[in-house]
């Protein structure tokens, strides 16, 4: 049985066990349901074979959504354990896993998959490509990144949570300080998402390069598609820097290199630095497209164009140049010395000018704008003071020197919540109500839309107003309680609160979709809400080949053009159009990496060899297929867009 | 599918130019990797605890055999490419085997420099520098090794499917992918090995 054991969780507890039979039971019922109403087959010809983006895309979705209640349930245990002064509900070493994988699920398996959500569903419409570069790339992306998602949710269940932080520092995260194989999952379940990442990085980067629709220049395209452009760019030259520095976190774990140790000439801060070096990147990675969608929903709702089209694109690049040269600023207390100090808080302040630049363009489009206040809208123009706010407390933080005070305080917590909640959770909210009936055929509820939007704010506020108080009173964060002498419980009980609030506001957003399948028309047309980009122009649903005709572009609008000013959008005729096959290996090449994730966390080397042979095995097996694709035929395109037409009416 | 026959094979339909380009971002990314092991090598190259350091493990005759037997290995595959672009499939077979013989044999000497890296105690557990060096050269080995089985790969399918937009579009790349291991290995070469030895 000694085999056996080290699958145990070291450290278990009433909650863990419940979650064991909570997910069997899940898993059960979900098996059963898919073979009573016989499933099977359409799940895998129609999800786990497709190479539709638009299905990948969707399916990046349901991954978000699930990831945000495993991190939001996170969020609310961590709250509720700091409530109380001397509270008992989580002891230290749990507090430590909560908060750990609830900073990794939310960035990397939330906000991620989220933000891919709309590259993969909106890139192609919005440039009027059929499909994007490499299909089948694409469903390999979505696999490697959901096994590597999977293989870090059983974590807590087989073997024990990561518990070093979601920043891993080293020495903390070696095998001395953290025995467990916590933190194997996070090294190897990390690197095969983010091998995903990387591969739909390259993906989309071509297809906007090379796949636009006649007359699309570089200058000519929606906001959103630049900014996931210049996204895209930032994670192929960032996420190899994660790919390296996993990998050595990975040698020194299990083949006991001396990397980040102490001894040995290793080198603990080295692993500061090269994660900031990925980590600073990243947050602009969520954040850029999450500005794309603003810029596309204020557009909309303001009936003005967006203003200042090429500040915004410049702005970005400036913005995506200094994400490399900022990373300093999260450790300036770790001895740097004052001069790399300065330097680093310097650029740091710097980010503020071009994103600075972008708040006063909204503002501008604004300006004398005919503003329909929506759900999405909303969203929007809570999202504008209250990330100003974050952004103002950022550059408080850069300043190295008051740092001091604030640096590991829930001040910071504060902070990058305060950015990325406003920042980057509401415009995938607003994103998802917006785009929703493109989707899925009618619209969400309004009214309920408009309530989850104003108590996700009151709840925001609540919530983390108070943490920049207590952290600036000292407050650390990541500690597991604190006495009734440090005066802190009175707000962090107004915290609880809040996060209450927000957690009755998501509860509302799934009620929201439950209510809008039972009761919303269905008769919305193909662009409810009288949008300007090319997504828009074609019909809902969107036919698998997405345009009939390709579409052909004159100017940033190309859709509100055709509309109100009389461009012509679909000129030729109808030709029979090349799609590409479905496939089952990207899926199968995705469960294997999952064994062999399995495999490498718990070191059972057989079963690694033999995991890694099939891996090679599944890519040369590609190498040899032959697949040239398929026809849809100008007969078979003609009764699709007879039939969509009209069901329109 | 629409042929250009204007353009060479490798570049004559969409979906190959697709793949071309892809594929530069995708060296990009990877200039991206060995600029981070890079990194990783110079910040430890001085931390070499209790074991040697490289001007004592460093063997020069070893290397230069490796230098040349790889950048014999580029300009043959240039050669290859040449040959491919003229349509003559023996001789692209030809040139595209020597490269592979030519890479087998680098990758025959490293492994030779490894063994005595670890005869003579720079094992990976060694030291930071050891794990250093052993990992920047070992990443860059593992890629020679897997160019190796996709160039046979991609040597059986000119054999059986002859010179065609796709097997030529996958040998350009192919070659891509090699010369970029050639101009890492100049780095390697002049970084590592030399600025070690001095």
């Amino acid at each position: 049985m000694d085999f056996f054991d080290r699958f145990a969780v070291p450290h278990p507890s009433f909650l863990i066990y419940a979650s064991m039979v909570g997910i069997g039971l899940t898993m059960i019922a979900i098996v059963l349901g898919i073979t009573y109403f016989k499933k099977w087959g359409y799940l895998w010809r129609e999800w786990i074979t497709t190479v539709d983006h638009k299905r990948i895309g969707i399916m990046y979705l349901l991954v978000a959504l699930l990831m945000l209640f495993r991190g939001g349930v996170d969020a609310v245990m961590m709250r509720y354990q700091l409530s109380m002064p001397d509270n008992t509900f989580l002891d230290s070493q749990h507090y430590n896993e909560v908060f750990t994988t609830h900073g990794i699920v939310m960035i990397l398996f939330m906000a991620m998959p989220f933000i891919t959500f709309f590259f993969n569903y909106l890139i192609p419409l919005q440039i009027g490509a059929r499909d994007v570069a490499f299909p089948r790339l694409n469903a390999l992306s979505f696999w490697l990144f959901f096994m590597g998602m999977g293989l870090f949710n059983i974590s807590f269940i087989v073997g024990g949570s990561p518990d070093a932080g979601w920043t891993s520092y080293f020495p903390l995260a070696n095998n001395e300080f953290s025995p467990s194989v916590g933190t194997n999952y996070y090294m190897i379940a990390i690197q095969i998402a983010g091998l995903g990442t990387m591969i739909s990085g390259i993906n989309f980067i071509t297809t906007i390069l090379k796949m636009r629709a006649p007359g699309m220049k570089l200058m000519k395209m929606p906001m959103f598609t630049w900014s996931a452009f210049i996204a895209n760019v930032i994670v192929v030259f960032a996420f190899p820097v994660l790919t390296v520095l996993l990998a050595l976190g990975t040698m020194d774990r299990l083949f006991g290199t001396n990397f980040f140790t102490t001894d040995n000439g290793g080198m603990d801060m080295l692993w500061a630095n090269l994660f900031w070096v990925w980590g600073h990147p990243e947050v602009y990675i969520l954040i850029l497209p999450a500005f794309g969608l603003y810029s596309e929903i204020i557009a909309t709702f303001a009936r003005r164009n967006l203003y200042g089209y090429k500040s915004m694109v410049v702005s970005m690049v400036v913005i995506s140049v200094f994400s490399f040269l900022v990373w300093t600023h999260h450790f300036f207390t770790m001895g740097q010395g004052a001069f790399t100090n300065s330097i680093f808080s310097i650029t740091t302040m710097a980010i503020a000018i071009p994103t600075g630049v972008k708040i006063f363009n909204w503002l501008f489009t604004l300006w004398k704008g005919k503003i329909i206040f929506t759900t999405p809208m909303l969203y929007s123009m809570l999202f504008i003071p209250l990330f100003t706010l974050g952004g103002v407390t950022g550059v408080m933080l850069a300043m190295s020197a008051a740092d001091y005070q604030y640096h590991n305080t829930m001040f910071l917590v504060a902070h990058f919540h305060n950015v990325i909640i406003p920042g980057v959770v509401y415009a995938m909210i607003a994103g998802l109500t917006f785009y929703w009936p493109k989707m899925f055929g009618f619209m969400l509820n309004e009214r309920i839309g408009k309530w989850t939007a104003w108590l996700m704010s009151v709840g925001f506020v609540l919530a983390f107003i108070p943490m920049y108080i207590t952290g600036l009173d000292g407050q650390a964060r990541r500690m597991y309680t604190y006495s009734e002498s440090t005066g802190f419980s009175m707000l962090n009980m107004v915290s609880f609160i809040g996060a209450g609030i927000m957690a009755i506001s998501f509860a509302l957003l799934v009620y929201n979709i439950y209510y809008s399948i039972r009761y919303a028309s269905r008769d919305i047309g193909n662009d409810p809400w009288d949008a300007r980009s090319l997504e828009w122009a074609t019909h809902t649903p969107v036919p698998e080949y997405n345009f009939a005709i390709t579409p052909q572009v004159a100017s940033t609008q190309a859709f509100w053009d055709a509309k109100k000013n009389g461009h012509e959008l679909f000129k030729g005729k109808i030709e029979k159009i090349h799609m590409p096959n479905n496939s089952g290996w990207p899926f199968i090449l995705g469960c294997i990496f999952f064994v062999f994730g399995f495999a490498m966390v718990f070191s059972i080397w057989p079963l690694a060899i033999v995991t890694l042979i099939g891996i090679l095995g599944c890519l040369v097996y590609r190498s040899f297929e032959k697949d040239h694709g398929r026809y849809i035929s100008v007969e078979e395109i003609e009764e699709t867009e007879a039939k969509l037409r009209g069901a329109k009416k | 599918m629409k042929i250009d026959n204007s353009l060479p094979l490798e570049y004559s339909t969409e979906e190959n130019n697709l793949k071309i380009l892809g594929f530069w971002i995708f060296l990009g990314a990877e200039i991206m990797l060995f600029a981070t092991l890079f990194t990783m090598y110079f910040t430890l190259e001085n931390r070499i605890g209790n074991g040697p350091s490289g001007a004592e493990i460093f063997e020069i005759t070893p290397v230069l055999v490796e230098t040349i037997l790889l950048l014999t290995s580029s300009f043959v595959i240039g050669l290859g490419i040449h040959a491919m672009r003229l349509g003559n499939k023996k001789a692209m077979m030809i040139f595209f085997s020597i490269t592979l013989l030519l890479g087998a044999g680098f990758l025959g000497f490293e492994i030779y420099e490894f063994v005595h890296y670890i005869h003579v105690g720079a094992t990976l557990q060694t030291s930071a520098f050891t794990a250093a060096l052993l990992t920047t050269l070992g990443t860059h080995g593992l890629h020679v090794t897997f160019g190796l089985f996709w160039g046979i790969a991609i040597l059986i399918q000119i054999k059986k499917r002859g010179l065609t937009p796709e097997t030529t579009n996958k040998s350009f790349i192919f070659s891509l992918y090699w010369h970029f291991l050639d101009v890492i290995w100049i780095f390697i070469f002049s970084f590592i090995y030399l600025k070690g030895m001095m």
